[in-house]
């Protein structure tokens, strides 16, 4: 098991490495000139050499990415072209907000898409079940930023049951008051990823129903109910987890746009700055820490599913 | 005795609700259980019998219900019984085991844990339940139970995992145990010590069983009365001796004629059948079940259901011609095959195929495993060699690496028509490929579901001969209507099929290329016998027509025995004895051969010692030191060479003219001992 979590490591820092350098030469290699792009036309060429100098552009192509890389290694993403400072500066506090707002979307999304399927699994071909498939199929259609402006129309403007900013005033945050600004832009997010999970969950709970070894449990003698506890949700969720890590980078692209219209100083709305100001440095570090955020998630959810599946961990155990 | 039966079925009708209409599955049956006895249930699939055993625990599928009388456990009917109480009596009196235990146990819950469930539910306490399972897996004799506990499903063989479920099913004490199918799909070995178990286990326990089974070997070993069904009805029912000694329903005659039974060889008897198929599932009748498919028909038959007539003491058939159903004339299939002129008929002599020190090692975690070590084998001109062992002897892989599916070791060779193939597949001309093709046991996977049955038969033909797309048709179309697919079927897509016909289409497909020799690897086994009984007619006529050779692959020992006229015995990879067939069947045998002969439930109820083989089957990762077989050896101890035995692996050697064996007991000392 150790060993098989070694090699997961190992093979998730060699893809980060290589997305790190697929990102570089994107930047650098990708026809115009970063310096002209940033300044302008009007720029003059001496304005442009000042420039470059200043950001190492000037430097041979390789170099560029050794020192690049070197420096990610020791925590530093650069200087952002726009505000002239440290980019972790910028980034750091926005990827504190944007951990809550993910934290409370994924703590209200995994339980009710989950039970969304288990429900829907239990009462096969009932009402209930239509209900919720078609339901979180339609709603996954719409995108989340239609959702979110669509969310706090009816439930910000016209009721006022939520706020419609998710960043509360200041001197009114404490944590409460914080989450329920967060919960509208969760649900938003919600309604695009119910659907894919709560499907999945339910097809994985449908095998397990029907499979010999459920039978084997009720012919025991046990009750149903302890029977689906016991016998079906292990089996049916492992499926499950490797789904859910898998939607991890749509909900880092459904935050964006949900930061974006619940003005929320995340991480999704400091991107947004960037590409509006054509600020490279901290475009190249927004790429690089969600991916690395994908990968870490991606490399959880396989020891979660080693864990799990005892099939699996005897294999790697070997 | 006592007066309760305890199973009583009363006119039990079942149907299965399937798009919208109710599909009758199981006709009025009526039987009872007697305690401690055991009731056996046969028939051909679809008959109802997996139907009435769930029925009797009352768990039937989500489509399934029950639409009349009623079934009774010790008088009580449970056909009304709240959910509640069908747990509380499933939990404390009666217990079910079925096919297929590998599936049957949680794969992500520990053994010990899951046969614990049964004790908790039955108010011990986690601790003394685990306590109890000990008690439980030592009473279907597993050696180590503390070690068994520890492990998860996919740890355990077919065999252990069996054991487990019947351990689980025995630990409430039941009083009814309902097994369905329980050995289908394990090694005739582990079959047989499975059946040993289930018979001690019940004498002391002295459990009513309800045992369903394909198998009428098994049944007639394990049952003390039978019932026979046919599209949900029973036909036939009385004292197992009865029934297999006077069948008198036309349908158990004709059942028992089309098995291929000990002595039967494909040169001298021809196999029964069973003409027409069976009905499809809900069919309305008016008249007997059996009519549209029985020799002794008459008018009477398709308009009046016949009533139970008794034919002897506690022995009933519902026929009307229960008197002539015993000598009823043979079904024969006399229609020939005619798959027309092969082209590659073999040109040099009588040989066809030779395999020279065939072997295969397989990587595994850096370790080498040798599947397949040093097999030597030939197969004549219009001959078929039998390959049998029990599973993991490298049976298939053999096939496999004759086929170049895999590629052989080097060093081996295998030599078609005189010439020494390529190992692989890729590097074999087209010629070479099309004179050697495969039917699989299982058609489903083998055919593609997306082509026509012309498609797939004109496909191989275009590659393998080399034809124009519509000569190839052409061909196709004449290679089916050949095998007896009818026309009508020739536009159909493999799901339109019965198993039976698909496998000719599988036939047809092999043939495509005028093989020189066809690998059957287990053809029938997915087949009822009234099927396989057609199917291996076919395979017979296609060899005496066309001279073609088989390698045929079967656990069915019967079967092998009917078709093959050479047979190679393997055990871990390697020959131990080969030679005639009837040489091989008739004796002295290698020990093995001899265990593995002594282990199948014959139909003819003769019974025979069981020599068991002890111990599980080596990895071939990890063969035993000397003869590989010696940790398992039936006949090794008191034999004078054991340590010979356990040092030197013995070679492959001609005991007497044309019989190999790979043994350090001499023939002689055999030939005493086994007799």
């Amino acid at each position: 098991m150790k060993r098989f979590i070694l090699k997961r490591l190992g093979l998730s820092v060699i893809t980060v490495f290589l997305v790190c350098v697929i990102v570089f030469f994107l930047t650098h290699i990708l026809p115009g000139d970063v310096a002209r792009q940033y300044l302008g036309r009007g720029a003059t060429e001496d304005d442009l050499q000042e420039f470059r100098r200043l950001f190492d552009l000037d430097q041979p192509l390789l170099s560029q990415l050794f020192s690049w890389i070197s420096d990610l290694l020791q925590g530093d993403l650069g200087q952002s072209m726009q505000y002239r400072g440290p980019v972790t500066d910028l980034l750091l506090p926005a990827i504190g907000y944007s951990s809550k707002l993910a934290a409370v979307a994924f703590l209200i999304i995994v339980p009710i898409s989950i039970a969304g399927g288990v429900i829907s699994a239990m009462n096969r071909g009932k009402k209930i079940d239509r209900a919720i498939t078609v339901g979180g199929l339609s709603a996954s259609v719409i995108p989340e930023f239609v959702w979110a402006i669509l969310l706090v129309l009816i439930f910000g403007v016209t009721f006022q049951i939520f706020p419609v900013t998710a960043f509360p005033r200041r001197g009114d945050r404490d944590l409460l008051t914080q989450i329920w600004h967060l919960v509208l832009p969760s649900i938003s997010l919600l309604l695009v990823l119910f659907g894919y999970i709560a499907r999945i969950t339910r097809a994985g709970v449908i095998e397990a129903l029907d499979s010999d070894y459920m039978r084997t449990a009720v012919l025991k003698g046990l009750s149903r109910r302890k029977a689906v506890l016991k016998h079906v949700l292990r089996n049916a969720l492992l499926p499950t987890i490797a789904v859910i890590a898998s939607q991890i980078p749509y909900l880092i692209g459904g935050l964006i746009a949900v930061e974006i219209v619940f003005n929320y100083p995340g991480f999704g709305t400091i991107l947004k700055g960037a590409v509006d100001a054509r600020d490279y440095s901290v475009l190249q570090a927004g790429v690089i820490i969600s991916s690395f955020v994908i990968i870490l998630f991606q490399l959880i959810a396989d020891i979660l599913f080693a864990v799990l599946n005892p099939r699996i961990r005897q294999k790697v155990s070997e | 005795m006592s007066t309760t039966p305890t199973l009583e079925f009363r006119d039990l009708e079942v149907a299965y609700t399937v798009r919208g209409i109710d599909r009758e599955v199981v006709r009025k049956v009526s039987f009872s259980i007697a305690p401690g006895e055991a009731y056996g249930l046969v028939g051909e699939s679809g008959c109802g019998k997996s139907t009435a055993a769930f029925a009797a625990m009352r768990y039937l599928p989500r489509n399934g219900k029950i639409t009349g009388g009623s079934i009774l456990f010790e008088g009580q009917d449970i056909v009304g019984m709240s959910t509640h109480d069908i747990s509380v009596l499933r939990r404390s009196a009666i217990s079910m085991v079925y096919q297929n235990p590998a599936t049957a146990l949680n794969p992500t819950i520990r053994i010990g844990e899951q046969v614990a469930e049964v004790f908790e539910l039955q108010g011990f306490s986690k601790s003394d339940a685990l306590a109890q399972v000990e008690q439980a897996l030592i009473k279907v004799q597993i050696a180590d139970p503390t070690k068994v506990m520890r492990r998860y499903a996919h740890q355990l063989s077919g065999g252990m995992a069996q054991r487990v479920v019947i351990a689980m099913a025995l630990a409430s004490n039941p009083r009814l145990l309902v097994m369905d199918e329980p050995t289908t799909g394990l090694d005739a070995t582990v079959e047989a010590e499975v059946l040993d178990l289930v018979r001690k286990l019940r004498q002391e326990s002295g459990t009513a069983v309800l045992f369903i089974s394909h198998n009428l070997g098994v049944i007639r070993h394990m049952c003390d009365r039978v019932g026979v069904l046919y599209a949900g009805a029973l036909v036939e029912q009385g004292a197992t001796e009865e029934i297999f000694s006077q069948p008198s329903h036309p349908y158990t005659v004709g059942l028992l004629r089309c098995i291929p039974r000990g002595g039967l060889h494909k040169n001298t008897d021809r196999l029964d059948t069973i003409p027409g198929t069976p009905p499809a599932l809900g069919t309305h009748f008016s008249g007997c079940v059996f009519a549209d498919r029985c020799a002794l028909v008459e008018d009477k038959c398709r308009t009046t259901q016949p009533e139970m007539v008794a034919v002897g003491q506690s022995h009933v058939a519902r026929c009307f011609h229960t008197d002539k159903a015993g000598s009823m004339p043979r079904a024969i299939d006399t229609v020939t095959v005619s798959v027309s002129q092969n082209p590659n008929r073999a040109t040099t002599g009588t040989r066809l195929l030779d395999i020279d020190h065939l072997s295969k090692a397989f990587t595994q975690d850096g370790h080498a495993v040798h599947v397949v070590n040093d097999v030597s084998l030939q197969v004549g001109v219009g001959e078929t060699l039998g390959l049998v062992g029990e599973s993991g002897a490298g049976k298939t892989t053999i096939a496999k690496l004759i086929l170049g599916l895999y590629g052989s070791d080097s060093g081996s060779h295998v030599v078609l028509d005189g010439k020494d193939l390529a190992a692989t597949l890729g590097k074999r001309d087209v010629k070479d490929v099309g004179a050697m093709q495969i039917v699989f046991q299982n058609p489903d996977q083998a055919l593609n579901r997306r082509h026509s049955v012309t498609r797939i038969v004109g496909r191989a033909v275009q590659k393998l001969r080399g034809l124009s797309a519509d000569a190839s048709t052409e061909r196709a179309h004449e290679l089916l209507s050949g095998m007896r697919v009818e026309a009508t079927l020739h536009s159909a897509r493999p799901v339109q099929l019965s198993g039976g016909l698909k496998q000719r289409v599988a036939i047809s497909r092999a043939f495509a290329g005028a093989p020189q020799l066809v690998v059957c690897d287990e053809p029938t086994s997915a087949l009822d016998v009234s099927v396989q009984a057609t199917i291996l007619n076919l395979l017979v006529d296609l060899q005496k027509q066309d001279g073609t050779s088989f390698i045929f692959i079967s656990h069915d020992l019967g079967v092998v025995r009917y078709i093959s006229d050479k047979i190679a015995v393997l055990y871990l990879g390697r020959v131990v004895e080969f030679g005639e067939s009837n040489r091989v069947f008739q004796g002295p045998h290698h020990p093995y051969t001899e265990a593995l002969l002594s282990s199948v439930p014959n139909i003819d109820g003769s019974i025979r010692k069981r020599i068991p083989l002890t111990g599980v089957i080596p990895s071939p990762s990890n063969p035993p030191s000397g003869c590989v077989l010696h940790p398992r050896c039936p006949r090794m101890a008191g034999s004078g060479v054991e340590h010979l035995c356990s040092s030197a692996e013995p070679a492959l050697t001609e005991v007497e003219p044309g019989h190999f064996m790979r043994c350090h007991i001499p023939l002689d000392q055999l030939r005493t001992v086994q007799n």
